[in-house]
């Protein structure tokens, strides 16, 4: 029998570790010039370098080097003075050197913090998560495998390597132990890698796009009994690619945990494959232990020793923090408290403030993207931001309404529309003849033709009887097809019932 | 110095798995022997530095070697994979990985 969560967290107390994985936006390669570009055909984007040929050397991309040290400011980390680079030595066609070259004991950036908020059975509360280090390292190659279970390592035949991705910087943020929790761990490491997100997107150094793999997090979760003080074996969970997978994830693995430390037996220290589908995890490859990787340090790159004057100059052009930008539009915008949560959990602040900013008001702005366009993504399972109307499409569907050229209700379709690929606002409207009836004499026929046809209701209209005018109102909306303005439509319909 | 340094056939075993190679029996006894011999000669690099000369990773003392993030030409495709033994649709084409997991 399948435990339920309540019950697993009545007994047990998760410990969390996140690590996330950020590919970052530079023009190049960590370690050569070769291009980054999403997508670009199979091996297009490698060289010497990248491809591990001998006598190649590496060079280290400056920016990279900015980008990482700005993630660690963002994320109140110190800089360490003189940091290292590493080889992490293994056997796996994805790096054709048969190493990567990342950082160990030396990363560039360490001990930092962020908080994060999560709604509460007493509100919200604020949980602090902390940052063990932020290290630089390259990206691996892209792996196809042919024949057996489609695309599945498990009974593939063999296996093409794309190494455009190999070498790509990628910067690992890695945090302590996350305990204290309680039956929060899943919202909390949900909203960890969001604040993370928001942050790394602030700061502009990766498209941090988990479906495209640009942000990606691999889920350390341990169970012990409440009280034990101690920490359970852990299982490490990869290919976490939505922010819902992430809590899926580890309130999966807490369950399956649960499930057998409940039978008496042992959990495994193993990685496992996040399953988008059925929300379940499938065991990996065993895990290689930290000495099995044979670390050592890399012979043909110098040290980094970035400039205290330098650091103090990119954490003083810092953006500002997501948090503090949310409580700045909140007051702005004057939203209550309840609906910006709703904003942030909803994904929808950067696309509220860029539809305000090309012209829209903020409360109707606000009411599209968490109204009707969350209830579309919601209905196609997608994140509001991955839904395909722009903020700049919703801007102009407002100006429409205001100018009386849309009705709510016409607006509506027309969302659908764009969402549906059918053009931008302006050429669906085009190619469905969509327009509010504004012409008084025809709304007036189709107001007498309502009350031909339902003398009773309009009876009880003209006695005063006001509710009855919504039958009369609909059908008038019928007759023209729903684009006339209602509003418009009850006015002159009372009018013509002596009632106005 | 020699015969200071003892590796035993159990982690030439575990050497051998991670390096992805077959190795029988006679074989990690021989090589367990090998390995031995190995290590002991590159132990009296140890000697020459003392207490006093700090551990480096590097032969100058040199840091922040870096290139701005500008785009160089890659290679072709064809070119990249010209010295492939396999390839298959502009990628490399490897054995199967990770048999045992098969």
């Amino acid at each position: 029998m399948a435990l339920s969560y309540d019950d697993v967290v009545a007994r047990y107390e998760p410990s969390l570790g996140l690590e996330v994985h950020v590919e970052l936006n530079t023009e190049t390669k960590m370690f050569c010039g070769c291009a980054t570009v999403f997508g670009a055909p199979p091996n297009t984007q490698t060289c010497p370098v990248c491809l591990g040929m001998p006598g190649a050397l590496p060079m280290v991309n400056e920016k990279a080097i900015e980008s990482t040290i700005r993630i660690g400011l963002a994320l109140n980390c110190a800089i360490t003075p003189k940091s290292r680079f590493a080889r992490k030595n293994y056997f796996y066609p994805d790096m054709p050197k048969n190493f990567q070259i990342s950082q160990y004991d030396e990363p560039i950036c360490t001990n930092g913090y962020l908080d994060v908020e999560v709604e509460t059975d007493e509100g919200a509360k604020t949980f602090r998560i902390e940052i063990e280090r932020v290290h630089m390292e390259e990206d691996t190659g892209k792996s196809l495998h042919v024949g057996g279970a489609t695309g599945r390592i498990h009974g593939a035949e063999y296996s093409l390597l794309d190494y455009n991705r190999a070498g790509i910087p990628l910067v690992e943020i890695v945090t302590k132990v996350v305990s204290s929790t309680g039956k929060y761990a899943p919202e909390v490491a949900k909203a960890y890698v969001k604040e993370l997100r928001d942050i790394l997107r602030s700061l502009g150094v990766s498209d941090v796009k988990m479906e495209q793999g640009s942000l990606r997090c691999d889920a350390n979760v341990s169970l012990a009994p409440i009280g034990s003080g101690k920490l359970g074996t852990r299982s490490e969970t990869k290919n976490v690619n939505s922010l819902r997978s992430v809590e899926r994830a580890v309130r999966g693995e807490m369950i399956r945990h649960a499930g057998l430390l409940d039978k008496g037996e042992r959990v495994v220290q193993e990685t496992r494959h996040f399953q988008e589908d059925t929300g379940a995890t499938r065991s990996g490859r065993s895990k290689e232990q930290a000495e099995d990787y044979r670390y050592f340090p890399e012979p043909d790159l110098t040290p980094v020793a970035p400039d205290a004057t330098w650091i103090e100059k990119l954490r003083s052009e810092l953006p500002e923090k997501p948090s503090v930008r949310r409580a700045r539009l909140q007051a702005l915008w004057q939203v209550p408290d309840k609906e910006m949560a709703a904003m942030v959990n909803a994904g929808a602040v950067d696309l509220v403030e860029e539809t305000v900013a090309l012209g829209a008001d903020p409360t109707k702005a606000r009411g599209w993207w968490l109204g009707e366009i969350s209830r579309l993504a919601n209905e196609a399972e997608v994140e509001l931001s991955s839904v395909s109307i722009s903020p700049k499409e919703v801007a102009r569907i407002v100006e429409l309404i205001g100018a009386g050229e849309l009705t709510d209700k016409l607006a509506r379709q027309v969302v659908a529309a764009v969402i549906a690929g059918e053009g931008d606002p302006d050429s669906v409207i085009a190619a469905k003849g969509i327009k509010v009836v504004s012409d008084e004499s025809s709304l007036i026929a189709a107001i007498e033709k309502a009350i031909a046809d339902q003398p009773e209701t309009a009876e009880k209209v003209r006695n005063g009887h006001l509710p009855a005018a919504g039958a009369l109102i609909g059908a008038v909306m019928k007759e023209t097809k729903g684009q006339a303005d209602a509003a418009r439509v009850r006015e002159l319909l009372l009018g013509q019932l002596g009632q106005a | 110095m020699a015969g200071k340094s003892r590796i035993s056939r159990d982690e030439v075993a575990r050497i051998a798995a991670l390096a992805r190679i077959t190795l029988g029996d006679d074989e990690l006894t021989h090589l367990a022997g090998q390995i031995d011999g190995i290590l002991d000669a590159v132990a009296v690099v140890q000697e020459a530095a003392g207490t006093d000369v700090p551990a480096m990773s590097h032969p100058l003392e040199i840091s922040n070697v870096t290139r701005p993030d500008l785009i160089r030409p890659s290679l072709t495709p064809e070119e990249a994979l010209s010295g492939a033994p396999a390839s298959e649709e502009s990628r490399f084409r490897v054995p199967q990985i990770l048999g045992e997991e098969a």
